[in-house]
């Protein structure tokens, strides 16, 4: 379904959409945005056990709905357009998947109930330095003890690592091959320091470790593990992003339609009403990248890694486009904190490098492209 | 008329192809027999030449033809527009006249609405037709006229009112193009080629009984004719090569197709080509050059997302659903594509972007998409039309302030011509 939502998928989007607008209009996203956590925990609670948002892409027999990666890519596009401040990314979209991906069906078994249900938070910790998510960046290296592993050294840039209670963490095996390894967060060996992060929705730490008892999750291909989760990753932020974009777009739409200057409405003027057009092409080129992107790796598409790709670096472009349109459409009002154009601006930003920048994945789609051209 | 079902319909084509296809006859002859049997366009009226099929059953009649090699009407060009427009709009007399040249293509059409003074704005035709001892006399210039040269008969929009407001003072007629006063000369454009002509008009007459639809009523019916222009798009476009078999009717077909396709062979150029981006690099040795890489992945990625979008509009009308954004945005995607695959040709190419013809290593294939692309947002309606189209009717912003709609025409200010 590369092209359309079957009806089951189109009345889950309104159903949550109009959950998110009663739950998290901008009055609670500002609240939210301000604590340490960073998210409602009683929201979490009611997300997950009342409409299982958590379990989507969880196989059933890890207490899961068994749903596609188009299916939670709906869930993560909405909760972009409403900028939901929530674990959602960061627990369900990256350290569920990383264990869906690289683990043995016993630890499969294991982990990701608690993750389905929504009890357990797990955080994603990849980064180190500037270097980004790309695997070859990743240095740590995971030191063997008999069966078990340690772990040391810093990890940044980890969404959502203050509050996880379970670390995935991305290390180097002995043999110089990619590994995921699995952290207690409260093991004493870790240490945790929240970094400030520009968009205060989606909050951000270091995680440092020193001799950290590490669980290897044991796929046999690990480096495709990780890569196939970046896979999963970026399409749901692609489709978060145009989320957010098309939120912006009807935002800025609709003050331009109220706004009056020279006694007339900005909207009738053509400059406006050209730059509102580009608008919506930006945004619906990028949702159809996004669309497809999902649906190909629900189809196992060959070419999936590159279209993913594709659509990050798409919504990249598109993302940060809408949101420097849509503040000079505000006018002067759109650089205040008051308004509210800026809690998207400031999504966009973080999201335009997070998972990897457009540069980064234009060059990731080039190299998996295939016979696609 | 009784429901038909579709296996009804394909054994029934059958039988007549059984009986009558055979590709050593020549192409007027069977054509002659198409129009007799219906089976060449069986959307038509029972009484005019066709079987009253409805428009959605023609592709299993194409279909069957296919299966036999089998030739079909003449289908290709303005000729189409002119017979929806005649059966439409048209009085006995001249679908009586025209109905069957245009099928058996042995008389060719051209549409004669836009002219030097109204492009975005058609409405704003100032070519007039008075009416004189009994006959219209047409005096005007008209411009982008595909086909002129060698058509015999044009669909005419001309005033015939200039007290009335714009809309209202314009008629619609046939003009035969055959008198000298009809002169065509061919408008070459900046990429070398001759696409299209102008037409110079001075006293040509038109019979009383050549007027279409009623006096007045110019613009609405120039609506239907467009709005069949861009109903058929995709098929009166097609890039049309035929076939290779040997046989006569297949060489004759051959002809006809390369006569109404011959001021086309750079139209895919116009698009930019995106097709050819890394084929291009690898052959220039640029494929590993990172800022070229860059460049070529931002193109696909508009080039696919612009297409995907397409994909998305047409699964939403196939099932029904009501039409979105998706679908209103497709011409002005296609022109940022072809604007972005000419920048990154252009890289590509590196200082041989200066060559052009022969010089070009691609045959002359890139020398021609940089010089090409800027047709692809203008024809067919301007990206500034576009923009105001999608701004307006999609996102219900406020319409242009307008003040040439509530006056008589002849005090609407309009530029000078000839």
């Amino acid at each position: 379904m590369k092209f359309s939502f079957s009806e089951e998928q189109d009345e889950f989007r309104t159903a949550l959409r109009r959950f998110l607008q009663a739950k998290s209009p901008t009055t609670e996203v500002r609240k939210q945005m301000q604590t340490d956590q960073g998210y409602d925990p009683g929201l979490w609670q009611q997300m997950c056990e009342e409409l299982a948002l958590a379990s989507l892409h969880i196989p059933e027999e890890c207490g899961g709905a068994g749903f596609g990666i188009a299916d939670l890519a709906i869930a993560c596009e909405e909760m972009g357009r409403a900028l939901l401040c929530s674990p959602y990314f960061g627990s369900v979209v990256l350290a569920a998947t990383a264990i869906r991906e690289a683990g043995s069906d016993d630890q499969k078994r294991h982990f990701l109930p608690g993750f389905a249900s929504g009890e357990t938070i797990g955080a994603l910790c990849a980064v180190e330095g500037r270097g980004g998510w790309a695997a070859d960046s990743i240095s740590m290296s995971a030191e063997k003890s008999g069966d078990a592993y340690q772990l040391t050294g810093t990890k940044s840039h980890v969404v959502d690592g203050m509050i996880a209670s379970l670390l995935v963490v991305v290390a180097r095996k002995p043999d110089g091959a990619l590994g995921m390894f699995i952290v207690d967060a409260s093991d004493n060996t870790v240490s945790r320091k929240s970094q400030n992060s520009m968009d205060p929705t989606r909050k951000l730490s270091t995680v440092s470790f020193a001799k950290t008892p590490a669980v290897l999750l044991a796929a046999d291909n690990s480096n495709e593990a990780y890569e196939r989760t970046l896979d999963i990753a970026l399409a749901c932020l692609a489709s978060e992003m145009v989320g957010g974009a098309e939120r912006l777009r009807e935002d800025a739409l609709e003050y331009v339609s109220m706004r009056m200057q020279f006694g007339r409405s900005i909207a009738s003027f053509q400059v406006t009403k050209h730059k509102a057009a580009d608008m919506l092409l930006d945004v619906e080129l990028a949702k159809s990248a996004a669309y497809y992107a999902a649906a190909a790796i629900d189809d196992g598409d060959t070419d999936a890694r590159g279209v993913v790709a594709l659509a990050k670096a798409g919504a990249s472009d598109a993302y940060i486009q809408t949101a420097v349109h849509a503040v000079q459409m505000h006018g002067g009002i759109g650089f205040t904190y008051d308004n509210d154009t800026h809690l998207w601006f400031k999504r966009a930003k973080a999201s335009e490098v997070f998972l990897g920048d457009a540069n980064q994945n234009r060059e990731r789609m080039l190299q998996n492209w295939g016979d696609n051209s | 008329m009784t429901e038909i079902t579709e296996n009804e319909l394909r054994s029934q084509v059958r039988e007549y192809l059984e009986a009558n296809w055979d590709p050593n006859r020549g192409l007027a002859e069977w054509r002659e027999m198409l129009a007799e049997s219906g089976w060449g366009m069986p959307h038509w009226p029972k009484d005019w030449l066709g079987r009253g099929l409805p428009l959605g059953m023609t592709a299993i009649v194409d279909e069957e033809f296919n299966k036999f090699g089998a030739v079909g009407a003449a289908k290709m060009g303005i000729r189409v527009l002119a017979a929806a427009t005649i059966l439409e709009h048209g009085t006995d007399l001249q679908k009586e006249k025209y109905l069957k040249g245009i099928m058996t293509g042995t008389e060719t059409w051209c549409q004669l609405f836009s002219e030097p003074g109204s492009g975005s704005d058609l409405a704003g035709a100032a070519t007039r037709a008075d009416f004189k001892d009994g006959k219209w006399v047409i005096n005007g210039q008209k411009v982008w006229t595909t086909s002129a040269h060698h058509a015999d008969y044009a669909l005419l929009l001309a005033r015939t009112d200039w007290d009335a407001v714009k809309h209202k003072g314009l008629s619609y007629f046939i003009l035969d193009m055959h008198q000298p006063a009809v002169q065509v000369h061919q408008l070459k454009q900046m990429n070398g080629h001759a696409s299209f002509n102008q037409v110079f008009i001075t006293d040509a007459v038109v019979e009383a009984s050549m007027q279409v639809g009623e006096l007045g009523e110019g613009w609405k019916i120039a609506t239907t004719t467009l709005m069949h222009e861009r109903r058929g798009a995709d098929s009166a476009r097609r890039y049309e090569s035929g076939t290779d078999r040997p046989e006569r009717i297949y060489e004759e077909e051959r002809q006809e197709i390369a006569t109404v396709m011959a001021p086309y062979t750079w139209y895919p150029q116009r698009t930019g080509r995106v097709d050819l981006l890394v084929e291009r690099a690898k052959a220039m040795g640029v494929w590993d050059d990172p800022d070229i890489r860059q460049d070529i992945a931002k193109t696909l990625t508009i080039a696919k997302s612009a297409e995907w979008t397409a994909r998305r509009a047409r699964a939403a009308s196939q099932a029904g659903k009501p039409q979105g954004p998706e679908g209103s945005i497709g011409k002005l995607a296609a022109s940022i594509v072809a604007r972005s695959a000419n920048l990154t040709h252009t890289k590509i190419a590196g200082p041989n972007a200066m060559l052009t013809g022969d010089e070009d290593e691609a045959g002359g294939v890139v020398a021609e998409i940089l010089v090409s692309t800027p047709a692809i947002s203008i024809a067919g309606g301007t990206d500034e039309i576009q923009r105001n189209i999608i701004s307006e009717r999609i996102l219900k912003m406020p319409k242009e302030n307008r003040t040439d709609t509530d006056r008589p025409f002849r005090d609407v200010p309009r530029n000078q011509v000839g």
